[in-house]
């Protein structure tokens, strides 16, 4: 049967539990990341890519680019030639075109993506403007490049694949001001 | 008088100057610490909750009886449904159980009150602060909440009216509220059984209880970690949930079914307990496979931890991650059919008779199955893709929330209602209804499975001309659902009022503690442990 100690102790774990339950739900958005990063889920690439590969001349994939405004953008943005045929192991560069028509400076931010989501993982980003900020000056245009490998390793069934980037505002959060810093800084968290 | 009390004066707890009967006026009600005080409280504050979310439920149906915009604006029903599920989930059917915990549990353990009755009354009185919040948004310039009850971010972010962060403070008290209810259930089942009652010789309605608080204690925080992520993103600059930041939109859902999976269970299981004691009563024979039944309740509750992505098969998880949440979300229905089973094993050849309890709990198998078997066909991943976000899940949902949890509710009202109040309550009027209320829901939320399966999608004020007749035989039998309630308020009303004096055990075949202290229970029940052999 019960005393107090008991119940004092038993609430105690039990909060402790309430606590760490708590922490854990945050926990999750690392997590989420890792996978997604790991697996390539959600068509989620991971960061600047190190490595070197050996081209594989026989193996040919066509790489489709889009480019979208998020809500609210109004930048002209989009790339410089829809699609590419590019050879499993080689690097490719393609320029995606930005243009602020407004009469302010602003900051975007482009967030990539891959679809089918099961390349992401195969999809291999050594340079992109999507791993810094963009600060365009009122009326400037820039012509910004990506570079990418497909790996030797993308699943035989995948012939064809799409690098979408969707263009975000962010001028609020990172306003232009002190852009020579800002353009450096990741946005604030893990990047894309 | 039990150690528990003497012990509670030690530590400062004192204070118990009602021993001889409830302290008189409205004070009674604000300072109670008596779990009987404290449960009619909960049970008449999930029933206006009740009713106020059904009225959400009536403006729904109302604009949804015919084709186009008639009643309300878009924006305003938007904010209907979304209210109406909080209000139903958070404010109905959950403190309705937590009533039925706090005054049954103790009686049917043996002890004398719950474990912690201050926080008893604290948890209680934030329901009100929460609600009243919630409900204060509707009034408010921007409007209520509009998202859904699901607040998927960025709807409920980005686009949410500015009302949202009310919604979030309400969110983290019904939080705190159920996460100190849940502590008060573990703590009062594990330290307050009386000398003899062994776990497996708890009640099902106790057992089930216990493994609910333990999923409430084990997703209440994640709720609140994922509206407090939510708070950030909105007001400190945070990007959890805005892809311009590096956040993920799909974060919030994967986090929020995190929680929101077991949530269903939470809804579900003492309703499966009430069920437990109610059939074998009104069968008098004893449960048929009890050990299986806590076996089978904690499997539920294990599986329910891993099985959340089958609400977002469309989102786009990898082809593994469909299969593996699939196959997970269908082994449920292996311990749910274990109870089903015994639910039929134990009226088979029984001598049944169907007073207003009885009538609820075996309404409740059926019905509830028909649930079930809806929620199969929406874990079949690329069957999903179909039912996704249609008027099918729905009618998948009504089906085990209405016919599941609102009549597990019922039944336990009507079972026990003499046991509260010292009166029978008026049998006729109890059976009329139950079956308006079986004809109303059924009548509600059967079509919903038609037009949902033809492509009627969900939260949309208007609809394509070919789902008009189904949509007026739905909203004719929500009418009429809704209206009965009122008939279920005034036979609880006129049973407290009066009626034929009840005996300590007014049903034959019912067994438990509970049947052992008169009817009404006095104030104070179980001073003196019970033996239990």
């Amino acid at each position: 049967m019960s005393d107090a100690l008991d119940n004092r102790r038993l609430v105690l774990r039990l909060l402790a539990v309430v606590a760490g339950m708590f922490a854990f739900g945050f926990a999750l958005v690392p997590i989420y990341d890792v996978m997604c990063q790991a697996f390539g889920i959600n068509g989620k690439t991971a960061g600047a890519y190190q490595g070197e590969q050996v081209v594989d001349e026989a193996r040919q994939v066509r790489v489709q680019f889009l480019a979208t405004n998020a809500a609210g953008m109004s930048w002209e943005f989009g790339p410089a030639a829809d699609e590419l045929t590019v050879v499993a192991g080689a690097s490719n560069e393609m320029l995606f075109v930005a243009h602020n028509p407004t009469d302010k400076p602003m900051t975007a931010q482009a967030i990539p993506s891959v679809a089918p989501s099961k390349a992401a993982a195969f999809f291999h980003k050594t340079e992109c403007f999507c791993f810094t900020q963009q600060v365009l000056q009122p009326g400037e245009r820039i012509e910004m490049p990506v570079r990418f490998i497909v790996d030797r390793d993308l699943p035989k069934d995948v012939k064809h694949l799409t690098l979408a980037y969707t263009l975000f505002d962010i001028t609020a959060r990172q306003p232009p001001v002190a852009q020579a810093t800002l353009a450096q800084t990741a946005p604030s968290r893990a990047a894309p | 008088m039990s150690a528990v009390i003497d012990s509670h004066k030690e530590h400062g707890h004192a204070g118990h100057d009602h021993h001889h009967g409830p302290a008189k006026g409205l004070m009674r009600w604000v300072l109670t610490t008596n779990h009987k005080d404290i449960g009619s409280m909960y049970l008449w504050f999930s029933f206006a909750m009740f009713l106020l979310g059904g009225s959400m439920a009536m403006v729904i149906r109302a604009e949804l009886f015919q084709p186009g915009l008639q009643i309300v604006e878009p924006a305003f029903f938007n904010q209907m449904t979304t209210m109406h599920g909080l209000i139903m989930v958070f404010g109905a059917v959950m403190p309705a159980f937590v009533g039925l915990a706090n005054w049954m549990i103790p009686l049917m353990v043996g002890a004398p009150d719950m474990a912690l009755p201050r926080m008893n009354n604290f948890s209680f009185w934030l329901l009100p602060a929460a609600f009243g919040l919630l409900v204060s948004t509707l009034f408010t310039e921007g409007g209520g909440p509009n998202f859904g009850w699901t607040f998927y971010a960025p709807l409920s972010t980005t686009y949410a009216p500015e009302s949202v962060t009310f919604f979030i403070f309400a969110i983290h008290l019904m939080g705190i509220s159920s996460i100190m209810g849940a502590i008060n259930v573990i703590a009062t089942i594990l330290n307050l059984r009386a000398p003899g009652m062994t776990l497996m010789k708890m009640p099902l309605f106790v057992w089930t209880w216990l493994i609910t608080a333990f999923l409430l204690i084990a997703v209440m925080p994640v709720l609140a970690g994922v509206v407090t992520m939510m708070l950030m993103d909105i007001h400190f600059g945070t990007s959890f949930f805005s892809a311009a930041g590096g956040g993920d939109p799909v974060l919030f859902q994967h986090v929020f079914w995190f929680f929101g999976h077991p949530e269903v269970y939470i809804m579900i299981l003492p309703a499966f307990g009430a069920v437990s004691s109610i059939i074998p009563a009104f069968a008098r024979k004893p449960l048929f496979g009890y050990t299986s039944m806590v076996y089978a309740t904690a499997s539920i509750a294990f599986l329910s931890f891993i099985v959340w992505a089958h609400h977002m098969f469309t989102v786009g998880i990898p082809l593994t991650g469909e299969l593996f949440f699939m196959y997970a979300t269908m082994l449920i229905a292996v311990p749910t059919g274990v109870k089903v089973f015994n639910w039929a094993s134990t009226m088979w050849q029984g001598s049944m008779t169907f007073e207003a309890p009885m009538l609820f709990s075996v309404a409740f198998v059926i019905l509830f199955t028909i649930g079930g078997f809806s929620g199969l066909m929406l874990a079949i991943a690329p069957a999903d893709f179909q039912y996704h976000d249609t008027y099918f899940v729905v009618a998948h949902f009504h089906y085990v929330l209405v016919p599941g949890a609102i009549f597990g509710i019922f039944a336990s009202a009507y079972y026990w209602l003499p046991k509260w109040t010292g009166h029978m309550y008026d049998e006729t009027l109890a059976k009329l209804h139950f079956w308006m209320s079986f004809i109303g829901m059924n009548l509600a939320f059967f079509p919903m499975h038609f037009v949902g399966l033809a492509g009627m999608p969900r939260r949309i004020p208007d609809y394509n001309l070919q789902f008009a007749d189904f949509n007026m035989i739905s909203s004719v039998g929500a009418f009429t659902f809704g209206a009965t309630q009122f008939l279920f308020l005034f036979i609880v009303i006129k049973c407290i009022r009066g009626g034929k004096p009840a005996p300590a055990k007014p049903w034959d075949g019912a067994e438990g503690l509970e049947w052992t202290v008169p009817s009404p229970a006095p104030y104070h029940t179980f001073s003196t442990p019970p033996e239990v052999k």
